[in-house]
């Protein structure tokens, strides 16, 4: 692995949790670290560093994306949501059902789950374990994730 | 009078809400001024003298600081059990990725070009990378055979009982090593205050580290001081090594004048922390032709690794769990942690005691097919009974019924039904193959013979001026609900709500020792230490025994109400239960104050065009005591079963030239929600008088279970008989067609 000089710097303007957002980047620098570490909003959280564990899962153009595998020069003109833009009222059936436990994963987790409330039309295709399968958990065994995910879904129907 | 009400509050998680939205605070969310960056430039020899570290010119270092071995202010040493592990490689490594060198900048990006441009040349020497194999004599590198440690357990005559045995069965078994990957990586702050140096991260033990700052720092106690940030995950992973994180972050923030954050990559924390320690068994059991176990003859052998970290208490804990639940008159059991150039394999839940279950619990079921006998009823007449030994010679007498309990699993798998339906199914499957397995088996709650009294924990109830209580302890939440439970404990104890009682975060300048957060014990013993030190304040209030909620508040606001010198403080420190004994030295009597026991069964499915096995079932019924949090304990078994499914079926550690060559999450495979079956976890609860409200240690033992019970499927499904874990796709495949 050869790493790169740092010096070059852009300007791009994209959508970031319902605002219109300029920032300087450079030209390699990934999402997650755009999310993190210049706009502070630390929700997004790194696992891997290679898409497997979705720690990072945040809404590109409204579909479940891996920030770390997203340079941020990508978003330019696009919309990008974070966990911080979720409300938290809606999580009880998550905290009820025991969906976390050291929290880690879980913004990536709750990221991909809500994005299955909002289309619940996919469940006649896709199990929900299959659905989560790109979030991986090491605290819960994933039966607390996908019972919140199915009590989360009742409520919806209800609503 | 019904005191305390024992367990009827149960409150959702009590960070749940923080952590759900992304508001909980890891150290690598800190935002902290002026902070640097850390790295460190890791050996990349197994074994060898440092000839020269050479430091690219291409690199303006000035703009670096850099931190070696000669920049400790103390001894070179990180103290674990042991001294022998260096903060910083001399001139000489011992495993690859060891530390040699570490540079801080305030740009990652610059501080990978510069570990890159860091150049460590060792001569080499023979290393030592296969604990199985006796070492050559230029191998050796500790003490003459290079074992660790060396331990022994004898009951009965075990020779005699094999010779006079009608059916000996032998067996051996091995088992590889396992990355914890808790979600969040290893990570530690370090920053100066007032003369004091902090170290604030992601960690399982306050103390621990606390202790080893003070030693490779030499500093005394007041001027260390260890704050627990959130911490995403332990698993034991986060019990030894943060000692390393935090004097390396702690070395370069000193150097610096700065603070500094070391924040490891996925691939950095794969292959340069502790893991799992491999294991080979050896069994040999003489056995009645009803299956009753007349003689158990175990070698357990550990792979150490380079260092001696926490091997020797793991290694005590393999060689007491090695006989199983089960009563055997005549034992002998022999173990041996052996140091090898591999990186140091240390604390991983369980300690130990997985890998000599799933050699046990295979073998029952070897035993079951060599004398022609049904598996399930060769546990049932040997599982211990009320007033029959352990190993060690612990009588055991707590009212368990642990028959019931593998009869509980058996009907709640539907274990007979789907042994005939699978018989059918196999018989008519071209390619697949369906199997169930159980396995059998206990785990001692707490710290180990003598070890609780060792330790000495102590633990503060603060009550404070608006009349709230402030838990305090060095016990870490980490995910397994430390927060929650401590909460319900007190809020229980003193009849007061859940929101007037707060459990921050250990720090070490506030909270005592409570002990390190590991071996089960923390809402069995601190729990326990908890309700002592809510009656303290009672007592120190003047109040009754029976008093509760209101009265406990307003007598706090009248004692604040009036000038006092010091605060009100309740107090508890460590009492060992009545009745306990254990010889260190020989190995006999009482190994815990109490055991937790369980039956798991599987269900598996093996694809014979891929060699893949799938779990298609898993129950798992256990006694642990009063369960305090149905939500919480349910999840530690879930997790703790996934966790094992990993282990039995797909974590395999890869290893070239004791390195780790699969350090990343795309080939190193732990089981997503896709790959696991729904878990069907039963409690069966006989409250143990000397845990808190009756609950006994629950984290580790869903670990035990799950790789004996699916092997044990698998060669139920085949007729093969896998005696290795992890039973991946390829080694499946080898064993099947051979």
């Amino acid at each position: 692995m050869i790493v790169p000089a740092l010096d070059s710097a852009m300007t791009i303007e994209f959508r970031l949790n319902g605002e219109p957002i300029s920032i300087d980047i450079h030209p390699a620098e990934r999402l997650l670290d755009t999310l993190r570490y210049a706009l502070r909003l630390t929700g997004t959280k790194e696992g891997c560093a290679e898409g497997e564990c979705g720690a990072c899962t945040v809404y590109l153009d409204g579909l479940p994306a891996n920030a770390c595998l997203v340079p941020t020069v990508q978003v330019r003109g696009r919309e990008v949501r974070t966990i911080e833009s979720l409300d938290g009222a809606t999580l009880q059936p998550f905290l009820t059902g025991g969906a976390t436990q050291c929290g880690a994963c879980t913004p990536g987790v709750v990221m991909t789950a809500t994005w299955i409330r909002h289309h619940p039309e996919i469940l006649a295709r896709h199990s929900i374990r299959a659905l989560m399968a790109g979030n991986l958990c090491r605290c819960t065994g994933y039966d607390g994730i996908v019972d919140s995910i199915e009590a989360a879904l009742q409520e919806d129907v209800i609503e | 009078m019904g005191f305390p009400p024992n367990g009827e509050l149960a409150l959702d998680r009590i960070e749940g809400l923080s952590k759900l939205t992304g508001r909980e605070r890891y150290v690598d969310d800190l935002a902290v001024d002026g902070c640097l960056w850390g790295m460190t430039v890791r050996s990349p020899s197994p074994r060898g003298r440092i000839r020269e570290i050479r430091f690219d010119q291409d690199i303006d270092w000035s703009k670096f600081i850099v931190v070696d071995h000669r920049d400790l202010p103390g001894p070179n040493e990180v103290k674990h059990i042991e001294t022998d592990q260096p903060v910083l490689a001399g001139n000489y490594v011992r495993h690859v990725h060891e530390p040699v060198v570490l540079l801080a900048h305030s740009s990652r990006h610059e501080l990978r070009r510069a570990v890159q441009a860091v150049t460590i040349n060792v001569s080499e020497e023979p290393a030592a990378l296969d604990f199985r194999v006796p070492p050559t004599p230029s191998q050796i590198q500790f003490g003459g055979d290079n074992v660790f440690k060396h331990l022994t357990i004898v009951k009965g005559n075990v020779e005699q009982a094999l010779a006079d045995a009608p059916v000996v069965v032998e067996g051996t078994y091995q088992t590889g090593a396992q990355e914890h990957i808790y979600l969040e990586p290893q990570g530690m702050l370090a920053y100066q205050e007032d003369g004091v140096i902090v170290v604030k991260g992601s960690l399982q033990c306050p103390y621990y580290v606390h202790a080893a700052m003070m030693h490779a720092l030499a500093r005394p106690a007041d001027r260390v001081r260890v704050i627990q940030a959130a911490t995403g995950g332990g698993f034991g992973g986060k019990e030894d090594y943060p000692s390393v994180l935090a004097l390396h972050s702690a070395l370069l923030a000193l150097k610096a004048g700065r603070p500094v954050k070391i924040v490891y990559d996925r691939d950095e924390d794969m292959a340069a922390t502790t893991k799992r320690h491999p294991s080979w068994v050896r069994i040999r059991t003489g056995v009645a032709a009803d299956g009753r176990l007349l003689a158990q003859d175990i070698q357990v052998l550990l792979d150490g690794g380079a260092y001696v970290t926490l091997s020797p208490v793991v290694l005590s804990r393999a060689i007491i769990h090695a006989g199983g639940p089960y009563h055997c008159e005549h034992v002998r059991i022999e173990g041996k942690a052996v140091f090898t150039n591999s990186v140091p394999f240390g604390a991983f839940r369980g300690f130990g005691a997985p890998q000599t279950l799933f050699a046990t619990e295979r073998h029952m079921d070897r035993i079951a097919r060599a004398i022609g006998r049904d598996p399930v009823e060769v546990r049932r007449i040997n599982l211990i009974r009320d007033g029959q030994t352990t190993a060690t010679g612990q009588v055991i007498d707590d009212g368990v019924d642990r028959d019931a309990l593998l009869s509980q699993a058996l009907t709640l798998s539907d274990y007979r039904a789907k042994q005939a339906k699978h018989t059918a199914f196999n018989a008519g499957h071209p390619y697949l193959r369906r199997g169930v397995g159980v396995a059998t088996f206990l785990h001692g709650a707490g710290f180990t013979g003598a070890g609780e009294v060792n330790l000495d924990s102590v633990v503060h109830v603060a009550a404070m001026p608006d009349g709230g209580i402030e838990v305090r302890t060095a016990s870490t939440e980490m995910g397994q609900g430390t927060t929650t439970v401590f909460t319900q404990i007190v809020a229980d104890r003193l009849g007061m709500s859940a929101d007037r009682i707060q459990v921050p975060l250990p720090d070490t300048a506030r909270d005592p020792n409570s002990g390190p957060t590991v071996a089960s014990r923390t809402t069995m013993v601190v729990g326990r230490l908890l309700e002592r030190a809510c009656d303290d304040i009672r007592r120190q209030l003047g109040l009754p025994d029976d008093a509760r909620g209101d009265t406990i508040h307003s007598a706090v606001r009248k004692w604040f109400a009036t000038p006092r010198d010091g605060p009100l403080i309740g107090t508890a420190r460590y009492q060992p239960p009545p009745g306990i004994a254990w010889d260190e030295v020989g190995y006999r009597g009482d190994a815990y104050g109490t055991f937790a026991w369980a039956s798991y069964v599987a269900e598996v499915e093996v694809d014979l065009r891929t060699w893949t096995t799938r779990v298609l079932d898993f129950v798992a019924v256990q006694e642990v005591g009063k369960v305090l949090n149905e939500t919480l304990a349910r999840g530690q078994i879930q997790g703790g079963v996934v966790q094992g499914i990993g282990w039995g079926l797909m974590e395999e550690c890869r290893w070239r030239d004791g390195a780790m060559e699969n350090a990343q999450l795309t080939n190193y495979i732990i089981p997503t929600c896709d790959d696991t079956p729904p878990v069907r976890v039963a409690f069966v609860e006989v409250p143990y008088p000397h845990g808190a409200q009756g609950a006994k240690g629950i984290g580790e033992l869903p670990m035990d279970g799950p790789a004996p019970a699916i092997l044990n499927a698998v060669a139920a499904a085949t007729g093969s008989d896998p005696c290795t874990i992890p039973l991946i796709p390829e080694r499946l495949m080898e064993l099947l067609l051979a």
